[in-house]
């Protein structure tokens, strides 16, 4: 895995002050942009931003490339969703015939609503991590790709979603029962607040002695086996940490938008996270951001010209690929010869 | 008629057909697959998308050139396998000494752009292709009717799918492939030009693609997107068969088509997610693929 160019970690870390003072930019940034720009975009692009960093902490300092990630993006919305405005959860067993067993709850406040689908992202997780870690490289796309592909075809089935309509009119409720997030001040805080936090965490577990062996599995899985690690349990561990914060992005998304839908859990958009994260830079901490930012952006820009969209997109793939594998983040902390 | 397990035999042998049907085109297409991973090192995700362009080739030859099925079957994959050797040269080729993760993302980024265009232009409807009148009609076997078509489909494929396995294991090319495979270096020094045969390999996987969207045109309808599932499907299969055997990949394939066309007769609305659970199975029990060696 020494072959993925390792653009946000030059030899030597020269300047130590870059990682803050880019953090610093970009809550700055987060405070300014609302007066400038539409507050539901920004709060579109914070979610897709959050999920790219969730999917970074996989390939980037893994190594592993999932290529199922709507999954947890989309069902984690499904199930916050459906928590916001129905409640009810049923579950099918077998006891000599299909009986249901039912767990009566009211719809859920906004907060536990996310809880719910981040924990059910967590779920899926596991059992996707555990199916999928027992191949490596290529194998392993390959696994996650079909796992997704086969729960895209459960929420096509399952009752609760609505199939093709998807859960609509959510409501976004009141958080904690104080804030009122029909408010779309109040909704953009929240989300600034939920991306901000969880961007911290997913920088203290890279930087943790956790991470630290997480990258050595990147760099040389038989040497990290070799010194002690039991690599499969990291892996896993990653693999949990990944799926639950693109449960935190998804199950945020169905609140802001007040719909979770079969969208996000289709492979085009398994795929749209790994250009975003290619786009900013694999293996940087700002460049999912900067790799959600762009790619929402271009789509809002490019929404007139239909199917070209996925030329585009694929043009994009095909570019930086060839001729620009550092991505925009990793470009400039090469340049500027610092950590970003 | 007979019936079995409260199924009578028609609509058993119709889905059973129909399932070695579709293992035939994840057969070819695995195979393709697993020759180009095994000289390339790349996982093609294009093989969809030039699965569709060879469905979209034979159309176009009947209404440009008013060329018809048997001309299709010859043309559409040399002229899928030649667009395949200008991606090698232009794209791949400098991915080689990189990650196999950039081969699978370039490859992507090339479906898409493919699959987008074709959208683009065609929608998403699909184009119907008639059956060639020289394979109209059908057999009755008694238990079931045989359109001469589909039979013509399965026989077809099975015979490329043997013809590639003898040439790759039995054959003074396909031990040369073999050893490039093991030993690139090694090749090279005897005087094989290495390069040119990794060119040739993968227009030639790249062709099978193509000759199996000529084959699938006149049972599916032809349109943009008739790739893009069915490639996850076959990534399954690769899976399941691993990809370290080329009889493996053949057999995993019309094994799966069936098992797919079984359960569309005794639980319909699993058919769609069989492929994807049986993959989860081999995995826990065997990690390496029913036929592959351990990664």
């Amino acid at each position: 895995m020494a072959a993925i160019e390792q653009a946000g970690a030059p030899a030597k870390p020269i300047r130590a002050w870059s990682e803050p003072l880019a953090f610093a930019a970009m809550v700055l940034l987060l405070v300014v942009l609302p007066a400038f720009v539409y507050p539901v975009f920004l709060m579109k692009a914070l979610c897709f931003a959050l999920f790219a960093c969730a999917f970074n902490l996989l390939i980037g300092y893994v190594g592993l490339l999932s290529f199922g990630h709507a999954l947890f993006f989309g069902w984690a919305g499904y199930l916050s969703a459906h928590l916001a405005k129905v409640g009810q959860l049923s579950f099918p067993f077998w006891a000599g015939g299909w009986q249901w067993i039912v767990i009566p709850l009211p719809p859920l406040p906004p907060e536990l609503a996310i809880l719910g689908g981040t924990a059910t992202a967590a779920l899926l997780g596991l059992i996707v991590g555990s199916i999928a870690i027992r191949r490596q490289g290529i194998y392993f796309a390959m696994i996650t790709l079909a796992l997704a592909q086969m729960m895209f075809f459960f929420a096509v089935q399952a009752p609760f979603t609505h199939g093709e309509d998807g859960i609509q009119a959510v409501p976004r409720g009141r958080l904690f029962g104080l804030v009122d997030l029909s408010n779309q001040t109040n909704m953009y805080i929240t989300v600034a607040v939920i991306f901000l936090a969880s961007f911290l965490l997913i920088y203290r577990i890279i930087n943790s002695p956790f991470g630290e062996v997480l990258k050595a599995i990147r760099e040389n899985e038989p040497r990290a086996i070799s010194l002690g690690y039991r690599t499969e349990r990291y892996k896993l561990m990653a693999f949990v940490l990944s799926a639950t914060f693109a449960g935190v992005a998804g199950s945020t998304k169905a609140i802001v938008f007040q719909l979770a839908s079969l969208t996000d859990v289709d492979w085009p958009m398994s795929g749209e996270v790994i250009l975003m994260t290619l786009v900013g830079g694999l293996g940087t901490i700002f460049g999912p951001v900067v790799g959600g930012f762009f790619v929402v952006t271009m789509e809002n820009y490019l929404t007139s010209i239909g199917q070209w969209v996925f030329v585009v997109q694929g043009s994009i793939f095909v570019f930086c690929v060839l001729l620009f594998r550092r991505g925009l983040v990793g470009e400039l902390a090469h340049h500027l010869r610092v950590r970003l | 008629m007979f019936e079995v397990f409260g199924v009578s035999s028609q609509a058993l042998f119709g889905q059973l057909l129909i399932g070695l049907i579709n293992g035939s085109f994840y057969a070819l297409l695995s195979l393709g697959l697993a020759v180009i991973f095994g000289m390339l090192n790349i996982i093609n995700f294009t093989h969809g998308a030039q699965y569709m362009l060879g469905a979209f080739v034979a159309i176009f030859l009947l209404q440009y050139a008013e060329l018809g099925y048997w001309w299709a079957l010859v043309i559409a994959p040399l002229v899928v396998g030649a667009t395949g050797i200008v991606v090698e040269r232009l794209f791949l080729r400098w991915l080689y000494q990189l990650d196999h993760l950039y081969g699978l993302l370039l490859t992507f980024g090339l479906a898409l752009i493919l699959e987008g265009t074709f959208r683009n232009f065609f929608g998403s409807s699909g184009l119907p292709y008639s059956v060639p009148p020289s394979l109209t009609g059908g057999q009755n076997l008694g238990f079931m009717f045989l359109p001469n078509y589909r039979a013509w489909v399965v026989a077809a494929s099975l015979a490329v799918c043997l013809a590639t396995w003898f040439v790759i294991e039995r054959t003074k090319l396909g031990a040369y492939l073999r050893a490039a495979t093991e030993n690139p270096t090694l090749v090279r020094a005897f005087g094989i030009n290495v390069p040119r045969m990794i060119t040739l390999t993968y227009g030639f996987g790249v062709g099978l693609a193509g000759l199996a969207g000529v084959m699938a045109a006149p049972i599916y309808n032809v349109s943009p997107q008739m790739g893009a599932n069915l490639i996850i499907v076959v990534f399954a299969v690769v899976v399941i068969g691993g990809m370290g055997s080329i009889l493996g990949a053949i057999v995993t394939g019309f094994g799966l088509g069936l098992i797919e066309g079984l359960t569309k007769v005794f639980f319909p609305e699993a058919s769609n997610t069989v492929i994807f659970v049986v993959m989860a199975v081999v995995l826990l029990i065997r990690p390496a693929g029913l036929f592959g060696r351990s990664a």
